[in-house]
């Protein structure tokens, strides 16, 4: 059986699901036999959901608009730019 | 063919082909595409929202100078996390002259992957709280990474970049982001445990 350690230093392969059959297996064997680490995969797992649902926040609108404005004086300066060259 | 209709969602490829033929309102179309995801990554990056303003503007205009460049082989999306990426590293760099801020192979030797708290948690933890309040717990806990580390986190677990696009968008290693991400995981979960443990379980104690 592997150890905690190993099995640790395998956890994102097992999340990720990236391990290939054999070592899946092992892992899975380990996860039903060691209580901590099942609990360790269960609550790794939802930290990975609760990230996942995380939306990025409305952008300020003064920071949108500043943006917008840089953006603009680029695109001038470079069509300018083109124009004379 | 018949032309696209004014309704149909442009793809990105799309988007970067017009924008290189001098179309201003598809690269525009792509700085409204992506601008919230980059502003929230060069804040969290940086965690100063000054600085996060100014790699927001200055990737999109590297971006817009550099756009002939862009060869297309990676997406736009992923180039311009890159250049974000890059912009907040030397934002941090320059603000804070620590060694925390070292984004070189060194930081993963001779740390151990550590787990101390293991406890079940409350059922469905993220219903417990407003959405403010678990935003507020969620940047909370991974502003208080490393900054190599939330990085990492941040482009793999939230901006959902591939383990490669991730290793070249902060030009290390792809074993280096593993070895990263797989600390930052944890770490988090370690932090959020703390807060959404069930109430009334003792930790047990960790082997």
């Amino acid at each position: 059986m592997l150890t905690c350690k190993e099995f640790l230093n395998e956890l994102n392969g097992y999340l990720d699901q990236t391990v290939d059959k054999e070592l899946r297996e092992n892992l899975e064997r380990h996860v039903t036999e060691c209580p901590n680490c099942f609990v360790i995969v269960d609550t790794t797992k939802k930290t990975l959901q609760v990230y996942k649902g995380l939306e990025p926040q409305v952008i300020p609108p003064e920071v949108h608009n500043r943006l917008m404005v840089a953006l603009h004086k680029k695109m001038a300066a470079e069509a300018a730019r083109k124009r004379s060259g | 063919m018949p032309p696209p209709s004014q309704t149909e969602v442009f793809d990105e490829a799309d988007l970067v082909e017009r924008a290189k033929n001098g179309e201003t309102e598809a690269f525009t179309e792509l700085v409204n595409r992506y601008e919230r995801k980059i502003y929230r990554l060069a804040k969290h990056i940086t965690q100063n929202d000054e600085d996060a303003e100014d790699v927001l503007q200055e990737a999109f205009l590297k971006a817009y100078s550099h756009l002939a460049d862009f060869q297309g082989q990676s997406k736009f999306y992923t180039w311009i996390v890159r250049i974000a990426v890059n912009e907040s590293l030397m934002k941090l760099r320059k603000r804070k002259s620590d060694r925390t801020v070292s984004m070189d192979e060194n930081i993963d030797t001779g740390e151990e992957t550590v787990v101390r708290e293991i406890a079940v948690w409350e059922e469905n933890p993220e219903h417990q709280y407003s959405q403010e309040e678990l935003r507020r717990i969620l940047e909370h806990a991974v502003d208080s990474l490393k900054p190599a580390f939330r990085t990492v986190f941040l482009l793999r677990d939230v901006e959902e970049l591939s383990t490669e696009e991730t290793a070249e968008a902060m030009n290390i290693s792809v074993p280096a982001v593993k070895s990263r991400l797989l600390r930052a995981r944890l770490q988090l979960r370690e932090k959020l445990t703390r807060q959404f443990r069930r109430k009334g379980d003792d930790v047990f104690a960790y082997l």
